[in-house]
């Protein structure tokens, strides 16, 4: 059911090589090292200090507001320290959880379909339920603001479009009737009355897994939507598009517009929940030339990616990239001590035969092959061009924030330049401006309500006020 | 164990400028070969002063913005120039005249605002604008093309060395030279005459004047080779023909006696040449789609009217540079609708 | 060409020029010339500071100044260089750095009241354009940091010279769906 042709590139999938396999399970660790900033950008705040005991499933940290998920220990035994690690989103505070190897746990069942769907939403994020697509969003408030707005249909996100990235497929693949059990408890919790599970034509086994998954559990509300595989087609408000045919009006989330977007993997997280199982752990893709015997591996959260590596049969000769995502978005890794965390999805050990060499940087030649590509439809080389003379007006002119940094004007560009590199910094920059803007905003409603205020006021203080402005001006003028 | 890092992506298309640039190169080869066979060897004397010259001030050019040489040399942008300019000058060409418009392509139509990337200004055209308006006489001396009456290359090569070489007298040019098609047709409507009458006086082919036709049709051959290539895009040739066209095919149906047809507009002069190689040049076009087909679409109408109304005979070269001074506004007015943002 | 034609063609070009020009002017004259949006436009780039270094009562105050054409867009120290031009592109002037008589550009500063000192007199309270100071006679006061613009408006008005102002941490505002 694709409602516009798809914008993109169609790229080589290296999937094959890692998804024929069963997906293994990762060795637990003997230190978990639990990133308190699970990959959404900002730290949870810990609830447990060295020394105190825990159980799998313990709540180690709390969310402390909507863009932090709490995290729950992946393994039984005591806390080591809480210290600054390298973690893939960059170093960041982590709680060192020493194994004893006992693996008791903690669980407590919920009886979800008794449950009132606020509680329920209140539950999973209890649970520490996050995005599994790699950008771990919380997924509490997201529920939240589809009840808010009465969002009615759930898109569950099973394209994984990027190359090299499996794990979405083997888990369809797998563990098909979680998906479909995950997706009736996330649309009880929303509120939703259908749901849409949209996966790539290129995975038919996964397709064909879900769809009798959904047969077996009888349930008319959910539906299979195919989508081409193109990248990026599985970028949330593109795939919103592709399935229902919205498109998410700019500056606006979808639940706004009645919808609402989970990866598979949050929601099989979910089934995962009402069984009592907090969220402390995923599958994570390991793949790549670099590495013996690629293939996706059941793995805790908090284990060192060089235990994923040791699983699947050890580095084979020296790989050139550690990447933490694939080939188009991911991120290169310094070190493989680095823990695995929610937005873990892929781990791509990259030789040099995989990757292709950045060429030698010319200048912009205003070819337009960047627009061409772009799924979004924005202007790369305008944006180029804002960037480099540092305009803000020219920016936003050419919607540097619609912006979803997916790589596809690098990939064509003949000039080789770095833009996504460039066009990210640029938006962190205009963050800092919209920050700055709203602040003003703010600060000048309050100066209005003290004006109000001081009409109410005694004469005396009225007076200070104007005397200290006066002597400010005095001072200045 | 330690990995070294870079940023995202990681894999490209594999294509580079240079690439690009040598693509463009060899889909004018079939444009030169059949230029040499019709006018002599005149051109390779042109290519002989035209690329070196090109590399050169190319080379100061850098030097003096305290730039390394060495990539901008490389990416075979200034080559294009050097090339377009050649083929669009006339092969009997003095090699100061080559030399003098070349520098200008290079220095003063890219160079002095900021090299590969930054010119407001086709080069090629620059240069050639240039030469035209300061040398007119020099540069309307094209020899009459070679064919079944005519087919001695070998006495054109000499002339064309000599020519070369400043050393050509007034009557040689007078035995070596004729007008061009389009000049024939403008000198010819001037004097009142019809189309049938010039066709018959002139050499006139089944498309257009009697050499230009095969040049521009090797030129459309060797565009349509990067169009399936896919470095260049329809939109700018397509808008540009039809610009030219559409006027023409109406003008001609309205006064068949004092137009000629779209056919004929299309087939000659540097209308190929104009619409797969020197339009698109990507630096001094439209960004967008839509943008594209408006500027292709202006050059091709103002072609036609410089032919027509104007006072050169062939108004390609106006015409582009005239669009690179639109260009930027265009871009202003073409912006696509961005997802999400309203319609 | 003759005579005539020449003086045909000037009259034909400048009697164009002539009348487009004044059509121009008469649309321009037209467009709704709201002074009060314009000054909106132009409060929504200023900093909100409200501490009057630029010589008027406020932001909102200086903003209507421009609009009217009697403030020049260099005289917002606390906006920086950064606001100085942005005023100077939404008005088509030339862009100019502020002026340092109206101030020096320093970095966001944040009031800090040092709590040993202060008397609890509540004159800093009406001082404060944000009400980011909090506190009552007798009570301990103390500044919101969140809130606090670096406007140095409370501090002629503290009888104990309590109130230091220091380098405000970097604070991202952020709004939550």
């Amino acid at each position: 059911m694709a409602h516009n042709r798809p914008r993109g590139l169609e790229l080589p999938a290296h999937k094959a090589v890692a998804s024929t396999a069963p997906i293994g399970t990762a060795p637990a660790p003997s230190v978990a090292a639990l990133a308190l900033d699970q990959g959404s950008g900002r730290a949870a705040r810990a609830v447990v200090a060295p020394g105190d005991r825990v159980r799998v499933g313990t709540r180690i940290a709390v969310a402390t507001d909507p863009s932090t998920t709490s995290v729950h220990a992946p393994v039984a035994g005591r806390v080591l320290a809480i210290e600054t690690r390298p973690t893939p989103s960059g170093d960041g505070p982590c709680i060192l959880i020493e194994n004893d190897g006992s693996d008791e746990r903690e669980a407590a069942p919920l009886a979800w379909p008794g449950l009132e769907p606020a509680a329920l939403v209140a539950a999973l994020g209890d649970a520490g339920m996050a995005g599994y697509g790699g950008a771990a969003f919380p997924a509490a408030p997201k529920l939240a603001a589809a009840r808010r707005h009465a969002a009615r249909h759930l898109v569950l996100n099973g394209a994984e479009c990027e190359p090299w990235i499996c794990c979405d497929d083997a888990l369809m693949r797998a563990r098909a009737h979680d998906v479909v059990l995950g997706a009736q408890v996330l649309m009880h919790a929303m509120g939703a009355e259908r749901c849409t599970v949209a996966i790539q034509d290129d995975k038919p086994e996964a397709t064909a897994a879900v769809q009798a998954a959904v047969e077996a559990a009888a349930d008319a509300r959910i539906a299979i939507a195919a989508v081409s595989a193109c990248y990026p087609a599985g970028a949330e408000r593109l795939l919103l598009e592709a399935v229902t045919g919205i498109e998410v009006p700019h500056g606006t989330w979808p639940s706004t517009s009645g919808l609402l977007c989970q990866n598979v993997g949050t929601a099989a997280a979910a089934a995962g929940v009402v069984r009592g199982e907090p969220v402390t752990s995923r599958v994570v893709t390991v793949t790549g030339s670099g590495v013996a015997r690629p293939g996706n591996l059941y793995a805790r959260l908090g284990t060192p990616v060089s235990t994923l590596v040791e699983a699947c049969g050890g580095y084979t000769d020296r790989p050139l990239r550690l990447i933490a995502g694939g080939s188009m978005m991911g991120r290169a890794l310094a070190t493989d001590e680095v823990p695995v965390t929610l937005a873990l999805n892929c781990l791509l050990v990259a030789t040099a035969g995989d990757l292709v060499e950045r060429g030698t940087e010319y200048a912009c030649i205003r070819c337009g092959d960047c627009a061409d590509v772009c799924p979004t439809r924005l202007l790369p080389q305008q944006l180029l061009r804002g960037v480099v003379a540092n305009d803000p007006d020219v920016l936003e002119r050419h919607g540097l924030t619609d912006c979803i940094e997916c790589g596809c004007c690098d990939y064509v560009c003949p000039s080789a330049i770095p833009l996504t590199a460039r066009f990210r910094a640029a938006r962190a920059e205009a963050r800092v401006r919209e920050s700055a803007r709203w602040r003003a905003d703010d600060l000048r409603d309050r100066y209005a309500r003290h004006g109000q205020r001081l009409e109410a006021a005694s004469e005396a203080e009225r007076r200070a006020f104007e005397n200290a402005r006066d002597r400010a001006r005095g001072q200045g003028g | 164990m330690r990995f070294a890092t870079s940023p995202a992506p990681f894999v490209y298309a594999g294509c580079s400028v240079p690439r690009v640039m040598f693509q463009v190169l060899l889909a004018l080869a079939p444009v030169a070969a059949v230029q040499v066979a019709l006018y002599g060897p005149g051109l390779l004397l042109q290519l002989a002063i035209a690329l070196p010259t090109a590399l050169a001030c190319e080379a100061l050019a850098m030097r003096l913005r305290g730039r390394e040489a060495r990539v901008a040399l490389g990416d075979g942008s200034v080559l294009v120039t050097a090339a377009l300019l050649a083929l669009s000058v006339t092969p009997l060409a003095p090699w100061w005249l080559t030399f003098a418009g070349v520098a200008v392509a290079v220095l003063l139509g890219k160079h002095v605002y900021g090299g590969l990337g930054h010119n407001p200004f086709n080069p090629a055209m620059v240069g050639y604008a240039a030469m035209l308006v300061s040398f007119p006489l020099a540069m309307s001396r094209w020899p009459v093309p070679l064919d079944a009456a005519n087919t001695d290359w070998p006495s054109l090569a000499i002339h064309s060395w000599h020519a070369f070489l400043g050393m050509a007298s007034p009557a040689d040019f007078d035995a070596w030279t004729g007008a061009t098609a389009l000049d024939a047709l403008r000198s010819g409507l001037a004097q009142r005459y019809t189309m049938e009458e010039i066709a018959t006086r002139s050499g006139l082919g089944p498309l257009a004047g009697a050499g230009s036709q095969w040049v521009n049709l090797a030129a459309l051959a060797g565009g349509a080779c990067l169009l399936l290539r896919g470095v260049v895009r329809w939109h700018i040739p397509a808008s540009m023909l039809a610009g030219l066209a559409l006027p023409a095919a109406v003008m001609h149906a309205l006064d068949p006696g004092a137009y000629p047809g779209p056919v004929f507009e299309c087939f000659s002069g540097a209308a190929m040449l104009g619409a797969f190689f020197i339009a698109t040049d990507p630096v001094t076009a439209a960004t967008s789609d839509r943008g594209r087909l408006a500027y292709g679409a202006g050059i091709g109408f103002l072609t036609w009217v410089i032919r027509h109304c104007g006072g050169y005979p062939d108004g390609v070269a106006f015409a582009v540079l005239t669009m690179n001074l639109a260009a930027p506004l265009i871009d202003r007015w073409t912006i696509p609708r961005i997802h999400g943002h309203p319609r | 060409m003759s005579a005539a034609d020449i003086a045909g063609a000037a009259l034909l070009a400048g009697g164009l020029a002539v009348a487009l020009g004044a059509a121009l002017r008469r649309i321009v004259a037209h467009l709704p010339a709201d002074a009060g949006a314009l000054a909106a436009r132009i409060d929504a780039l200023l900093p909100q500071t409200q501490c009057g270094r630029c010589t008027y009562a406020g932001c909102r105050p200086y903003a209507e100044a421009i609009a009217r054409g009697e403030a020049g867009t260099d005289q917002c120290p606390p906006g920086g260089d950064d606001t100085a031009r942005a005023l100077a592109a939404l008005l088509g002037r030339e862009p100019r750095p502020v002026n340092p008589a109206y101030g020096e550009i320093e970095g966001p500063l944040v009031a800090l009241i040092d709590e040993a000192r202060c008397i609890g007199c509540a004159r800093c309270l009406p001082a404060c354009p944000v009400d980011a100071i909090v506190g009552a006679k007798k009570r301990m006061h103390t500044v919101i940091a969140d809130l606090c613009t670096g406007c140095e408006l409370c501090l002629p008005p503290c009888p104990v010279d309590c109130i230091a102002m220091l380098p405000a941490p970097a604070v991202e505002h952020r709004r939550v769906a």
